[in-house]
């Protein structure tokens, strides 16, 4: 494996993730991470000079919607996914600000 | 001596735009909606739901675009924004980094100071957040997703401002262009128009730039004015006493007027910003942007101009007009029903500022209409109605917009023009007032001044006071 994730990195990404990982889980995060990246590299072998990097696989653009309002009342819906609820509203732990 | 230090700002001013719908979805974005009322799949962030562009985002960002003098980025594409936070249910925020809208644009702006641009670094498209309220009760935070997916504008200036005066200066002329477009109605105390500082202090003359806080929660300019005052003090202080400004982010708190640090240093700021798969590409043709160049209307100075050589109203007048995009509307519209500029201007510039200060408004929450102002000076005008009880008419009508004819005529507020009961009254008031009416004949000409109020309150306001001038005057001299 050429690419090493060091312990600070894995820690880093584990905080951006939210996650909370064991020691063991950390080890074989870096190994799998590590070949992930080691797959990616296969891409450097190959000339992208002079190449417009690209974000969508489809030639597609200017996909638009009319500022037309389709949508009704879905909070019934909406509120069917919240974990708790009260007065119609998502309860989450308190943010602190 | 003591060093001299230098403020150095720049403004993050996000605005939200008036459209009827989210800018991914077809949910209304009316304000004050019931809870998660106006929310779907996509603006809830569910697995599987696709966000489709609103059009109308793209040409209002143009048009505020074109009008601070920017050039459009004519293939621009959104990325995501990766963070958690309650209220922001995809866990990322689709906006753009790398290829924003509108770039490298400026307004001018002019200060006691004098004129001075400010440069505009980039105006790029996003989303709004949720809102979250804090239960005390409960102890927990409640959220509603009525405000995540209403389509934002964020603009980005250059670090060219460096002083509070230049900064409401320039979020006026902001605000200004962005109403004269219909863009957005800006008001920052109802978070339409919301402004972050960045600012930073250094000695006067130094070439580097100090290290800058972002402050937020400022939501009038009396706010960001204080706001800029006590950072810049926070600062010096720091560098006095050899201390680092640390960068980071701090929220105002405008009662104890004293900022906040809001984020801890061990909370990553870094948004691993990557292209949306979701969202194609947007191409603007040069066909698209001559279409919203040539739909592009008046703007202040113009209007200005037009209004001293179409109207002939005095510059002052045309100054506070303008400054309000709703007002020169209401302005134009009622002048078009009465072709009388002077007379609707005096009713803007007197009765009108004076009810806005004494009800604590703004002009755009003026609410009477175009019609009813015509018809108030048309009841001025043929003397059914003497100014004393226009004036009063004038507030109710401010209040309520009601129709004036209407009223007048329901309240019995017609001025008397029975020339016989006028001629009762003022003989009467005559015959009950001797003194003042030897004081004339002695040369007290304000004599007649006493008789005109008696007469007046005797026929309850309801008398044109000229005449009753004139009939006194006949009677005491014949």
């Amino acid at each position: 494996m050429a690419n090493m994730i060091s312990d600070e990195t894995i820690d880093y990404v584990g905080i951006l993730a939210k996650l909370d990982l064991s020691g063991e889980q950390k080890e074989q995060a870096k190994k799998d991470m590590g070949r992930m990246l080691d797959y990616i590299d296969k891409l450097n072998e190959l000339d992208t000079e002079g190449v417009e990097p690209m974000s969508h696989v489809f030639p597609v653009s200017n996909v638009f919607r009319e500022d037309v309002v389709t949508n009704g009342d879905d909070r019934a819906n909406t509120i069917q996914n919240a974990p708790k609820e009260k007065d119609g509203m998502f309860m989450v732990p308190r943010t602190v600000e | 001596m003591a060093k001299e230090y230098e403020t150095v700002i720049g403004l993050e001013v996000h605005v939200e735009l008036a459209t009827k719908t989210k800018i991914f979805c077809g949910c209304s974005t009316a304000f004050g909606g019931a809870p998660n009322t106006h929310t779907c799949p996509v603006c809830t962030g569910m697995p599987g739901s696709l966000p489709v562009l609103n059009k109308q985002v793209v040409e209002y960002a143009i048009a505020v675009g074109l009008a601070t003098n920017c050039s459009i980025t004519q293939y621009c594409k959104f990325d995501r924004k990766n963070y958690f936070y309650p209220d922001n249910p995809q866990n990322y925020q689709i906006s753009q980094l790398y290829l924003p809208i509108c770039r490298n644009g400026g307004v001018e702006i002019e200060t006691e100071e004098g004129k001075k641009q400010v440069g505009i670094h980039e105006i790029h498209m996003e989303e709004d957040a949720g809102k979250l309220i804090h239960d005390e009760w409960e102890d927990c935070s409640l959220v509603d997703y009525n405000r995540s997916g209403v389509p934002l504008i964020e603009i980005v200036s250059e670090p060219d401002m460096r002083s509070a005066e230049e900064v409401i200066a320039y979020l006026e002329k902001l605000r200004l262009i962005i109403q004269y477009l219909g863009a957005s109605d800006c008001k920052l105390q109802e978070g339409s128009m919301r402004a972050d500082v960045n600012l930073s202090v250094r000695e006067k003359g130094a070439k580097e730039f100090g290290t800058r806080t972002e402050m937020k929660n400022l939501n009038s300019f009396k706010a960001i004015a204080r706001a800029i005052e006590g950072e810049r003090t926070r600062q010096i202080e720091l560098l006095e006493e050899g201390k680092p400004v640390i960068q980071e982010t701090r929220r105002w708190d405008d009662s104890k007027e004293y900022s906040y640090a809001m984020r801890s240093k061990e909370d990553a700021q870094d948004y691993r910003y990557f292209p949306d798969p979701d969202l194609v590409p947007v191409q603007i043709s040069d066909e698209w942007l001559a279409e919203i160049r040539e739909r592009q209307p008046e703007f202040r100075t113009e209007k200005m101009k037009r209004y001293k050589e179409e109207y002939g109203i005095p510059e002052y007048d045309i100054e506070i007009i303008t400054n309000s995009k709703h007002l020169a509307d209401l302005f134009e519209a009622t002048v078009a029903i009465c072709r009388q500029p002077k007379k609707v201007s005096n009713w803007l510039m007197v009765e009108t500022m004076r009810l806005l200060k004494e009800r604590d408004m703004e002009p755009e929450d003026i609410r009477f209409s175009p019609e009813n102002l015509a018809k108030l000076i048309a009841l001025t005008d043929s003397r059914a109605i003497n100014s004393t009880v226009a004036k009063e008419v004038f507030e109710v009508m401010f209040d309520k917009d009601m129709d004036p004819e209407a009223y007048v005529e329901e309240k019995g507020l017609k001025t008397v023009n029975d020339e016989g009961a006028l001629r009762k009254t003022v003989e009467e008031i005559v015959a009950a007032n001797p003194q003042s009416v030897e004081d004339y004949h002695n040369g007290k000409q304000k004599a007649i001044g006493f008789l005109v109020g008696q007469t007046m309150k005797a026929m309850q306001g309801k008398a044109d006071p000229a005449a009753v001038n004139k009939l006194l005057k006949e009677m005491l001299e014949g």
